[in-house]
């Protein structure tokens, strides 16, 4: 029964996210970054939700792949799909590649340095490319021009983004199924006994951190194609906007959950598009508030709230856990 | 960002200096190095005016020792702080009040500020998971960024003190007044933090509660309200901070999260509660950064500060984990 819910609910969804462009089609660009907010929600989730470790320089990867790719497009001599292809799977591997190199040293830190250790990372990597001639220094880089109409190019990036958001979405649903997603888990709730219990923690660290920036990696090498031009610190490592939204994304929807980032994103994407169009100029100063807001009044998220009311009423016979210790965040999630 | 000018200030001149030979078959960006090792003197200059502009590190950094130490919060909104002081400055030379004035008002203004957040927001968040604490003074500071650019444009500003600068050595050594009264007032109103935890009713009281704000609770102090003039105190550091950005070299809406990165840093070199190391720390910072900013060149400068950071914290948890310990 439950299955057949499911597969109905997958179908439906299909079925809008494939008309959605032919339904509206003045919004195909919104529609389309709307699928890239999923991908930022979902992936920030592997590491702040299920791992416990909250990075605020995700956007690093979605940076380094834009730019990789963009280096590509324009050194590579290719027209312009076989240079795109080769640049997005080249921002895919580059962002890992990095992941790699720095994982080790980074993952180790953990709480509150390694959320402020993240954060300068995202910043200095803007800093760094503001300053680098070989991609255009702080006047940023222009990707080729999309050959076609701009309807077109527009319907091309709404079904990428949707194919990879998809993509992205699975895999992380059957990888959270399996081992992997225990043994992250296991080391958001407790490292020091997870390790003790035989568990190779760093190792699980840096595949979660490598898998994160693959997928943002390619996301940004996409990114910079739909958006026509890569501003260092607007676009590629545009910490104060993308970089905080992944964050405030995943937990108005509910970290440490698989649907959450996903509603979160959605309407996270769509308050934000109505703030751009109603509050003209002021839309940044309404976000900022709108964090303060969800973080002190939503830090548990839809999804999370909807499970506290499920499982208190299903607790209710066996009260004394839920209220004897303290309303930390991860405790409540370990159901996930 | 707030360096810039001064640094730029080094780079003209040098390049006045530098025969054109130097440039061949050389890396650009190290061309800066041989100067040092050509001029000596320059190492002089960048040393006294790096630590010089270390001292307003200090100053914020005090604050951020504060407030992490007594309510275990990170305040990402710092460096706001520092460039609303740099602000609040500016609106008191508009209205035709010497420059100076802009420290004690901006100050007075921040600890306001301060003491409305708190009541606002930190309030709320003082007792949680520090992630939370951490999500929303992000908030914050991305809040008054925006704010302030609203208000007042993505400018830069600057303001001229006319103080007059001190020339030493033929003129190679060049200290802005402004500079001094910014290195003499962290080191003062260090000491006055230092006295003011040590020996009033009320800085007691802040250091009871950092060592055990329970305790504190059941032995009658007000934690609220400790928390509330610890925020205070912070933003008003902050504000003096800014102040003396702004005339020292000029301040605009983003340039907050450098400066809530430098203390952050600071802190975590110096340790917390150790006022002495507070002061080493940020003057070797702002020295580093300026030697730094004037080998890699300026654009780097920034990045400089961020890649110390995380290099910093890198280093400090390899130490530990050899005793299989990590950072807290």
């Amino acid at each position: 029964m439950k299955t057949q819910y499911s597969l109905l609910l997958y179908l439906s969804l299909l079925l809008v996210s494939l008309a959605a462009p032919l339904l509206l089609p003045d919004y195909r660009t919104q529609l389309a970054l709307l699928w890239v907010m999923v991908v930022f929600a979902l992936t920030w989730d592997i590491m702040g939700g299920q791992m416990g470790y909250n990075s605020f320089g995700n956007i690093l990867f979605f940076g380094v792949g834009m730019y990789a790719c963009a280096v590509i497009q324009r050194d590579s001599g290719l027209s312009y799909f076989p240079a795109l292809y080769l640049g997005i799977a080249a921002g895919g591997i580059v962002a890992l590649l990095l992941a790699l190199i720095i994982g080790n040293g980074l993952l180790g830190l953990r709480g509150h340095y390694f959320a402020i250790g993240t954060l300068g990372l995202g910043v200095a990597a803007g800093e760094i490319a503001g300053g680098w001639d070989y991609i255009g220094a702080g006047s940023g880089m222009t990707p080729p021009l999309f050959p076609g109409e701009l309807s077109v190019r527009d319907t091309f990036f709404y079904y990428a983004f949707f194919v990879w958001a998809t993509i992205t979405f699975f895999t992380l649903r059957w990888l959270y199924q399996g081992r992997f997603g225990l043994a992250i888990n296991a080391i958001r709730d407790n490292e020091d006994k997870a390790e003790a219990m035989g568990l190779h923690t760093t190792r699980y660290k840096i595949a979660a951190w490598s898998i994160t920036a693959f997928f943002l990696g390619v996301t940004g090498a996409a990114m910079g194609n739909l958006i026509g031009f890569i501003d260092p610190k607007d676009v590629a490592f545009a910490g104060s906007t993308y970089g905080v939204w992944m964050i405030l994304m995943a937990i108005a929807g509910g970290k440490g959950t698989l649907w959450g980032p996903v509603i979160g994103a959605v309407l996270f994407h769509i308050t934000q598009e109505l703030f751009w169009t109603l509050l003209l100029g002021w839309q940044r100063v309404a976000l900022g508030l709108l964090i303060i807001i969800i973080v002190l009044f939503f830090p548990q998220g839809i999804l999370g709230w909807i499970r506290e009311r499920f499982s208190k009423r299903r607790q209710s016979e066996q009260p004394t856990l839920a209220h004897t210790t303290p309303p930390r965040s991860e405790q409540q999630e370990q159901s996930t | 960002m707030g360096s810039k000018p001064a640094s730029l200030a080094h780079t003209t001149l040098a390049s006045t200096l530098v025969p054109p030979l130097t440039n061949t078959n050389n890396i650009i960006m190290l061309d800066n190095l041989t100067i040092l090792i050509d001029a000596p003197v320059f190492i002089v200059d960048l040393l006294v005016n790096g630590i010089l502009i270390g001292a307003i590190f200090v100053l914020a950094a005090y604050g951020m020792a504060l407030v992490w130490g007594v309510m275990n919060i990170i305040n990402v909104a710092q460096g706001e702080y520092v460039m609303l002081g740099g602000f609040v400055t500016l609106l008191v030379v508009k209205a035709g009040l010497h420059p100076l004035w802009g420290i004690p008002i901006a100050a007075c203004v921040l600890f306001i500020l301060g003491l409305i957040l708190y009541r606002l927001i930190l309030y709320r968040v003082v007792d949680r998971d520090i992630f939370i604490s951490l999500l929303a003074t992000f908030g914050i500071s991305i809040l008054l960024a925006q704010l302030i650019n609203q208000l007042f444009g993505a400018d830069v500003q600057t303001i001229d003190p006319g103080l007059g600068t001190w020339h030493f050595m033929d003129g190679m050594v060049t200290v802005s007044v402004t500079k001094v009264i910014a290195f003499s007032l962290a080191l003062g109103l260090g000491l006055c933090l230092w006295f003011f935890l040590k020996h009033a009713r009320i800085g007691q009281a802040i250091r009871a509660t950092a060592q055990n704000a329970q305790a504190a609770r059941i032995l009658g102090i007000d934690t609220h309200r400790v928390y509330a003039i610890t925020y205070g105190i912070n933003a008003a550091l902050c504000g003096t901070a800014g102040s003396l950005v702004i005339m020292a070299w000029a301040v605009h809406p983003y340039m907050g999260l450098p400066y809530t990165v430098r203390s952050f840093m600071v802190v975590i070199v110096a340790g917390l509660g150790n006022l002495p190391g507070v002061v080493l720390a940020g003057l070797g910072l702002g020295a580093a950064e300026n030697f730094a900013g004037f080998i890699a060149g300026t654009e780097f400068q920034i990045a400089f500060v961020f890649l110390l950071m995380i290099a910093i914290l890198i280093w400090r948890n390899r130490a530990l984990k050899r005793q299989r310990r990590y950072l807290k």
